[in-house]
């Protein structure tokens, strides 16, 4: 008897979420300096709101993605140091489908709480509430591609001692596309426009990450666990 | 009637050439157990024919098939048990073989119970992996390998850290391994007591 791939991918995705809650401080820390790092901005640059809504785009995706770089670091780490990216290789289940259900899991537990804090934080920067169904919607599915993409960064870094500036200079050139569409659906969203078109790019990079990443993280990690 | 053929093997790890022709064939219900002195290439042997390193020359090949024309189906027939035991400190032995042997195949908790008592670990099986001694770790990563269902075991230092009672342990998996008609592939330093005939000797380094 054979588990299905589904059933396998379901069970990665639920071992990685367990794993998550029995080490807090790790889902924490990148959602904490998302917000400490956001938040700085309207100290540092000035009260008025009228400036600090021009530049909330750009300090909340910097900021994503900063914070999400910090958590790509542990995505394949633990798993590589204790032999079982090893023991998943060798299951005979197709790795690049048990690296996305790792990613999706890595997502819910980075992206998603990241996404969902995104509006309390953009209080700061004097952002509509009518703005928030955009900006939430532009960092959900962003998160998505940022995690997708720093899957094969993570996979490339695997053999490095001290993979992480290494992976920041691989995965963030990237990147730039999300960053670029991501901001612009944000700003369209907070003037109260409609933010269809760079939503759908978005969309677009996600669904290409989605079918492409895995592949290249598989090969990757192949590489890496040698 | 033959499991694994090993034909030729030559692989390198960066510039050094450290398998130079290696070749055996191993049939159901035989241990082959490979020695050979600290850094001559056992591990590397055995992550060659499992796939997990690159092959420069030769063939590894499983059933009648070469391994590296379908990994897939060679993997569901192997369970490789490594340096690592693979397996979540902050798990506890009981989660641990759930998800470790649950993506292999469907597994219940009886026979997650069952696996822990025959290799003495059900009085830490509810204890997070972290918790334990090296040696109580390795108990419990045997207990997976015996739930895989795998018919080639592919074993590198399997009683590393286990006391003289591990080790008969892991002497009477492999026995009762090789009954059941699986095949055995293993580096290990102590001696294998097994059935008379069941064991194949391997000096690695003396053949090349």
């Amino acid at each position: 008897m054979r588990t299905s791939s589904m059933s396998a991918a379901g069970l990665i995705v639920k071992r990685d979420l367990v794993l998550a809650f029995r080490r807090f401080g790790q889902i924490v820390q990148p959602l904490a300096f998302f917000a400490v790092v956001a938040t700085l901005f309207p100290l540092a640059l000035t009260p008025e709101m009228s400036r600090l809504r021009d530049v909330a785009p750009g300090v909340l995706w910097v900021s994503a993605l900063l914070s999400s770089l910090l958590a790509l670091e542990y995505l394949f780490r633990d798993d590589a140091q204790d032999g079982t990216l090893e023991q998943l290789a060798l299951s005979g289940q197709s790795l690049t489908l048990l690296l996305l259900a790792k990613t999706l899991a890595h997502w819910i537990l980075t992206g998603l709480p990241l996404a969902l804090m995104a509006p309390v934080v953009s209080v700061a920067f004097g952002v509509s509430m009518q703005a928030m169904p955009g900006m939430l919607l532009a960092l959900a599915l962003g998160t998505v591609t940022l995690s997708l993409v720093g899957a094969i960064g993570a996979g490339l870094t695997l053999g490095a001692r001290r993979g992480g500036v290494l992976l920041s200079l691989l995965t963030l050139p990237l990147m730039i596309p999300i960053v670029i569409f991501g901001a612009r659906a944000t700003e369209l969203a907070i003037r109260g426009e409609p933010f269809a078109a760079p939503m759908y790019l978005l969309a677009a990079l996600a669904v290409l990450g989605l079918t492409l990443a895995p592949l290249a993280a598989a090969a990757a990690v192949k590489i890496g666990i040698e | 009637m033959t499991d694994l053929v090993v034909e030729n093997l030559h692989v390198f790890r960066g510039h050094r050439h450290v398998l130079r022709g290696v070749g055996f064939t191993l049939t159901p219900g035989h241990c082959l157990q490979i020695t050979g002195a600290n850094g001559i290439g056992k591990t590397t042997l055995l992550r060659a024919i499992c796939g997990l390193c690159d092959i420069e020359e030769g063939r590894v090949e499983w059933d009648g098939v070469e391994t590296r024309r379908d990994p897939p189906r060679f993997q569901r027939a192997l369970g490789y048990l490594g340096h690592d035991v693979s397996l979540k400190g902050d798990l506890t032995g009981i989660e641990n073989l759930r998800f470790a042997v649950g993506v292999r195949t469907p597994v219940t908790a009886a026979q997650i119970d069952a696996a822990l008592a025959r290799v003495g670990a059900t009085p830490f099986g509810d204890l997070p992996l972290r918790s334990l001694s090296a040696g109580q770790r390795r108990r419990v990563a045997l207990a997976a390998l015996t739930l895989y269902g795998a018919r080639l075991w592919v074993l590198d230092e399997p009683s590393t850290n286990l006391d003289t009672a591990g080790q008969d342990l892991v002497c009477h998996l492999i026995a009762e391994h090789l009954r059941g008609g699986g095949s055995v592939l293993a580096a290990v330093h102590h001696e294998l007591h097994l059935g008379a005939g069941q064991l194949v000797r391997y000096e690695l380094g003396a053949a090349a």
